[in-house]
C-alpha cells in the first residue's frame, strides 16, 4: 500500500468511526475527535454559506456540543423517556480535496440516517461533509457539515446526533 | 359536571351546527378536552375560527418589487399574497377559475405581471383579475361573463398592513384590523422600532418545526410561564450548571446567555407579569423578561441615539417583552427580533415556522444574535424545543383518560377579569390562556348557525 492509500484509508476510518461512536452513545469519545475550535453544522439548505447571519438547523462549537451530551445525561431530559437509539448507514467516503502539506482533507458521505423511539422511527437522509486536519499526529474534526435532503421541509423533533 | 356532548341522532355531529354545544366547552377558569383532541372541532375551526379572526399572512420585505409573491394555507385554503404593480399586497386564492387547479406551486418567487395556470394557461394579473383564456372565441355565446369563472381568483377582501407586517381575515365577520388587536400592536412597534430606520427585513431563511399536537398547546404556552424551569431544568439547566463555576465577570458566551435566564426562579416569573388583551391576545414580560439582561452589541445603542435621540431610544430599548401572542396564529418576540407563525395542519399536527429580522441600520451583530436564538430555541434539533414539544405531546396523549375531561386554567382566576379590555395581573397567572378561549368561543361560534350542517 502507497503512503497516499494509506492516509486515504486513515481517513475513510475516521468517518466511519465518528458515526459509530455517536451510534453507540460513545459520546465523550465523540467529543474528543474535535478540534477545540470546530463546528458541528447542520444548514437549512445545501446551498448555504453563512452559519452565523442566516438560520440553521445546527451551527454548534465545544459549548454547544457538550451541552448536548451533558442533558442527555440528565434525568430531567424528559423527551428521552424512553430513550431514542440512532444508527447511522454510510456510503464510502470520497476524498474531496486532500492538502498534504497543511494535512487538511475533505471526505463526502451520502448517508441514511434513522432515529427509533419507542414505536417511531423517523429516516433522514443527506451528505456529510468531514473537514479534517492532523494536529499533534491525530485526526481532528474541524468542521462537520450535514447537508438534509429536505432541511428546508418541515422536520420533527431531531434528539440525538446526525 | 358537564359530559362530553353525545351526537345528535341527525346528523352523528357531536358539534356541527351545535354552537351551544361548544360555548359548553369553554367555562371562565377551565376548557374541555375536546377542544386539543376533537377532529371534528378541528375541522369547525378551519371553517370558522380562522376565517373570522385576523391571521398573519407575511412580511412585506418578502414582496419587494412587484410580482413578487409568497404562498400559504390559512384555514385549509391556499393562497398566495403578491405584491401589485400599484404597490399594493393583494392575497389571493390560490385557485384557477377554470378547474380549480393551484395555480402558484413554489414556496416564493416572482411571476412577473401575471400569474399563468400551469394546465390550461388561462392569465391572471396580480390583483387576480382574469387577463386572458386562451382561444376565447370558444366561450362565445357561454354565459361566461355571470360565471365566477370570468373573476379570475378569489380576493380576500381584508388584507391590512402594520409596519410591514401583512395580515387578511378570510371572513366578512367579525371587527375590523385595528379593533381586533387594539393596543397589543404595541409589540410590533417594539420591534419595528428597534430598527434604527423604523424598518425591519426579513431574512435567514424559515425554520420549519412539525409539532405532533394541537396548535393551542404551543399558543398557550408562549405566556405560560409555570413550565421554564421545570420542562426545560435538562437544557437551560445544564447549560446553566456547567457555567456556574466561572468568575462572575467572565463574559458570558452568547448560548448561555440566552439560555440560562429560561431557568429563573418563581419570583422572576411573577414579576415578570403578562398583560391580555380582547379578542386573545397577550403578552409577557410587561416589566422586563429573560431577554432584559442580554449585552449591548458594539455600535447599536450609537445608531439607535443617532436616530432617536437619547431619551427616545432609551424608551425602546426598555421594552423588553417575552412572547407576544397575536391571536391565533402570530407570536413575535420584539427583543429577539424574530416571530414565530402557527400553522395547523391537523387537530394533532401542526406546523411552527421561525422568521428572523435584520433590523435596517443595525450592526450585522445584532442579526448573528437573532439567527443564534432562533435555532438554539426553534429548529427542530434544539433541546429546548425538544423538552417543549415532549410536554405538547404529553398533554396530547393524557386527554385521553377518562375521569377527567377537564384542562384547568384556574391559576389567579379573578371573576372580574371576565369581559374587560384590557387587563395586567401576576407574570405566572393562567389569565393569557383563559383570554385566548373566550375569544376562541366567540370567533368560531359567530358565524356558526344552529342546527344547519
Amino acid at each position: 500500500m502507497t503512503g497516499a492509500d494509506s492516509t486515504e484509508r486513515e481517513l475513510i476510518d475516521f468517518v466511519v468511526r465518528e458515526a459509530r461512536l455517536l451510534d453507540d452513545k460513545r459520546y465523550a469519545e465523540w467529543l474528543d475527535l474535535w478540534t477545540d475550535d470546530g463546528i458541528y453544522w447542520v444548514p437549512l439548505t445545501p446551498e448555504q454559506t453563512d452559519g452565523v447571519h442566516h438560520n440553521s438547523h445546527l451551527y454548534e462549537d465545544k459549548l454547544l456540543r457538550e451541552l448536548r451530551v451533558e442533558r442527555l445525561k440528565s434525568p430531567r431530559a424528559y423527551s428521552q423517556q424512553p430513550p431514542s437509539r440512532a444508527l447511522h448507514l454510510l456510503q464510502t467516503p470520497t476524498l474531496e480535496t486532500s492538502d498534504g502539506a497543511a494535512q487538511r482533507f475533505v471526505l463526502r458521505t451520502p448517508f441514511h440516517y434513522t432515529e427509533a423511539q419507542g414505536d417511531e422511527i423517523q429516516t433522514f437522509v443527506g451528505t456529510a461533509v468531514h473537514h479534517l486536519v492532523r494536529d499533534g499526529g491525530a485526526l481532528r474534526l474541524r468542521l462537520k457539515r450535514v447537508d438534509l435532503l429536505n432541511g428546508d421541509a418541515a422536520l420533527p423533533a431531531v434528539q440525538l446526533f446526525i | 359536571m358537564t359530559t362530553a356532548t353525545t351526537p345528535t341522532a341527525a346528523t352523528g355531529s357531536r358539534y356541527r351546527g351545535r354552537p351551544d354545544a361548544i360555548r359548553a366547552l369553554v367555562e371562565p377558569d377551565r376548557v374541555h378536552r375536546d377542544l386539543y383532541i376533537d377532529p371534528e372541532l378541528f375541522a369547525l375551526e378551519q371553517e370558522h375560527f380562522f376565517a373570522n379572526t385576523w391571521s398573519y399572512v407575511c412580511h412585506e420585505s418578502q414582496l419587494a418589487n412587484a410580482g413578487d409573491y409568497v404562498t400559504l394555507e390559512i384555514a385549509g385554503r391556499p393562497l398566495v399574497a403578491v405584491r401589485h404593480d400599484d404597490g399594493s399586497v393583494r392575497v389571493l386564492m390560490n385557485r384557477c377559475a377554470h378547474k380549480g387547479a393551484r395555480v402558484v406551486s413554489a414556496p416564493a418567487g416572482n411571476t412577473g405581471r401575471f400569474f399563468r395556470c400551469p394546465y390550461h394557461a388561462w392569465a391572471y394579473n396580480t390583483d387576480g383579475s382574469l387577463r386572458a383564456i386562451p382561444l376565447k372565441s370558444g366561450y362565445d355565446g357561454t354565459r361566461l361573463a355571470e360565471c365566477e369563472a370570468s373573476k379570475g381568483l378569489v380576493p380576500v377582501r381584508h388584507v391590512e398592513r402594520y409596519r410591514g407586517f401583512v395580515f387578511c381575515k378570510l371572513s366578512d365577520a367579525g371587527p375590523d384590523f385595528a379593533s381586533y388587536f387594539g393596543a397589543s400592536l404595541t409589540s410590533i412597534d417594539n420591534l419595528a422600532d428597534r430598527s434604527p430606520e423604523g424598518e425591519l427585513e426579513i431574512t435567514g431563511g424559515c425554520l420549519r418545526f412539525l409539532h405532533a399536537c394541537n396548535w393551542k398547546m404551543f399558543v398557550e404556552n408562549l405566556n405560560d410561564t409555570m413550565h421554564p424551569m421545570v420542562v426545560h431544568e435538562s437544557s437551560a439547566g445544564t447549560a446553566k450548571a456547567m457555567w456556574k463555576d466561572q468568575p462572575v465577570d467572565k463574559p458570558k458566551p452568547m448560548a448561555i446567555e440566552q439560555f440560562v435566564p429560561f431557568v429563573s426562579d418563581y419570583k422572576f416569573f411573577e414579576d415578570m407579569g403578562v398583560r391580555v388583551f380582547a379578542n386573545g391576545h397577550s403578552y409577557s414580560g410587561v416589566h422586563f423578561s429573560i431577554h432584559s439582561g442580554y449585552s449591548g452589541i458594539a455600535g447599536y445603542e450609537e445608531a439607535m441615539h443617532a436616530a432617536y435621540g437619547a431619551e427616545r431610544s432609551a424608551e425602546i430599548m426598555k421594552i423588553a417583552r417575552h412572547n407576544t401572542v397575536y391571536y391565533p396564529s402570530l407570536t413575535i418576540k420584539g427583543a429577539i427580533q424574530s416571530i414565530r407563525v402557527v400553522r395547523p395542519i391537523a387537530v394533532d399536527k401542526t406546523v411552527i415556522e421561525s422568521w428572523t429580522f435584520r433590523l435596517k441600520g443595525a450592526p450585522e451583530a445584532l442579526l448573528a444574535r437573532t439567527v443564534t436564538y432562533n435555532r438554539l430555541i426553534n429548529s427542530p434539533f434544539s433541546v429546548v424545543g425538544h423538552d417543549d414539544l415532549h410536554a405538547y405531546r404529553a398533554i396530547q396523549r393524557g386527554l385521553q383518560a377518562s375521569g377527567n375531561p377537564w384542562v384547568s386554567l384556574l391559576r389567579d382566576f379573578d371573576a372580574a377579569e371576565v369581559g374587560q379590555a384590557e387587563v395586567t395581573a401576576t407574570g405566572t397567572s393562567e389569565i393569557s390562556m383563559r383570554n385566548q378561549y373566550r375569544a376562541w368561543v366567540q370567533y368560531m361560534t359567530a358565524t356558526m348557525p344552529t342546527g344547519e350542517p
